[in-house]
């Protein structure tokens, strides 16, 4: 039977981890490869990697991050930040990462999803979404790109539709509400896209209990959890997570 | 020496790096001469299975040749579905032919891509997993599967809501749909397993 993942998120500006709350106020958390290199040891399944700041500089030195993290780390990592193009996902695959994440490009090129997903297997696209609840519309929320910073009106269940027609192999869903704040994900949002696709969705936003991480697999229907704060500051550890979900009947990876 | 076969599709380097970490050497190459040399070939894999028979190009007839030959060959996600008759992923198109069985989708009544870390029952006659216990997680990434229709072929299955091929030998043939460079100890396991099966295989010179 297939498991339920966890995995951890590692936030990298210049060249360091970072975490901030609602995608504000970094606060410093560790050098990159050494936490992944720790996270794989204790146990995650998976790891992500987002260039936060992602401008050209920035690029080569993911590049040679994910380089790194690839002669240290033997489990899969999905790396994102910035990424508009086939050839910049051709480059960071064949550095090592297995899967890239597409967000602010995605939304203003929806066909970088298929160019993407016909030339490497849509099991390599992972299409980030970075969601805010509507004030206006109860039950729904919009898409926002830029690090979270621009509204765009899409609401996020058909962006997540569309996206899956249009060859992303997985979705990660972030709620901007919760991010950061450790108050637990925003389930309905979860469900609300889970139920709509038949890609896996990965919880993203809001992890501080690991009862958090139960909600968000069975009231939100995630394939898998993605945390920060909660991992980088210690408050638990990989092994903790796993065994309290397995102990409530979670199909983990022990 | 083992030869991973670089043929201008993502993930190879991590398949390198992962038989040095146990102590392998190995060589990222896609000259004839190389892969003709080799102790055993590795026929790493993340692609469409389309753009990457059409990257392997003419490396494939070799390759064939090689392992009908008797030279131990791992082909990997989609270097494994490679090593079937053909495939339905944006195709059809035509694989090597070294197993039978075709490339199908995974039933939509499962979430789809497979992905994600599996149990996979190991066969105890399956040399690829000597070692290691009798089941199994690996690291799975994939939305198309072999339907194996070999019946030279021993299978070793992890359940997705029905017997999902997870890994097939043939011979010295050898294939995994899931990632063992990137599943962690046990996966690296399985690397070293060849790995041996290459040092041990009469082909070598």
């Amino acid at each position: 039977m297939l498991t339920k993942r966890i995995i951890p998120c590692l936030d990298v500006k210049d060249n360091r981890v970072v975490k901030g709350v609602n995608f504000l106020n970094l606060r410093d958390a560790g050098d990159p490869v050494e936490l992944g290199k720790r996270y794989s040891d204790e146990g995650a399944d998976e790891l992500v990697f987002l260039d936060i700041t992602a401008t050209i500089r920035s690029r080569k030195t993911i590049v040679e991050l994910v380089e790194k993290v690839a002669e240290n780390v033997f489990i899969p990592f999905t790396v994102g930040g910035g990424i508009n193009s086939v050839d910049q996902i051709d480059e960071l695959l064949r550095s090592g990462a297995e899967k890239v994440s597409l967000n602010t490009a995605a939304v203003q090129n929806p066909n970088l999803l298929s160019e993407a997903a016909q030339r490497f297997g849509n099991q390599c696209v992972v299409l980030a979404i970075d969601a805010r609840r509507s004030k206006e519309r109860k039950g729904h929320w919009q898409v926002t790109v830029k690090a979270g910073s621009e509204p765009t009106g899409l609401d996020v269940v058909e962006w997540a539709v569309k996206a899956e027609k249009l060859g992303a192999g997985e979705i990660l869903l972030t709620s901007m509400d919760a991010d950061g704040t450790k108050a637990g994900y925003d389930n309905e949002l979860n469900k609300a896209v889970s139920d709509a696709v038949n890609i896996p969705v990965i919880a993203s936003g809001g992890a501080g209990e690991l009862e958090h991480l139960y909600d968000a697999v069975v009231k939100g229907g995630a394939d898998a959890v993605l945390m920060a704060s909660i991992t980088h500051f210690e408050n638990y550890t990989i092994t903790q997570m796993k065994e309290y979900l397995a102990s409530r009947g979670i199909p983990m990876n022990l | 020496m083992l030869v991973v076969i670089d043929y201008n599709v993502g993930n190879v380097k991590s398949v390198c790096n992962a038989f040095r970490n146990i102590g392998c050497e190995s060589k990222l190459s896609c000259r004839p001469e190389d892969i003709e040399k080799a102790d055993g070939l590795v026929l790493p894999g993340v692609a469409a299975f389309g753009y990457a028979v059409s990257a392997l190009g003419t490396l494939a007839e070799l390759v064939k040749k090689l392992a009908l030959a008797g030279k131990p060959l791992l082909g990997i996600c989609v270097g494994y579905q490679m090593l079937f008759d053909q495939s339905s992923e944006y195709g059809p198109h035509k694989g090597l032919g070294l197993i039978s069985g075709n490339v199908v989708p995974v039933p939509d009544t499962q979430v789809i891509p497979h992905m994600g870390w599996n149990l996979v029952k190991m066969p105890p006659d399956m040399n690829l997993f000597a070692g290691l216990p009798e089941e199994k997680h690996f690291y799975f990434a994939h939305s198309f599967y072999a339907d194996v229709a070999d019946a030279g072929a021993k299978i070793a299955y992890t359940d997705y809501g029905f017997q999902l091929p997870a890994s097939v030998q043939k011979g010295t043939i050898y294939g995994t749909q899931f990632h063992p460079e990137k599943s962690g100890k046990a996966g690296l396991n399985v690397l070293k397993n060849f790995a041996q099966i290459c040092e041990q295989s009469p082909e070598r010179k």
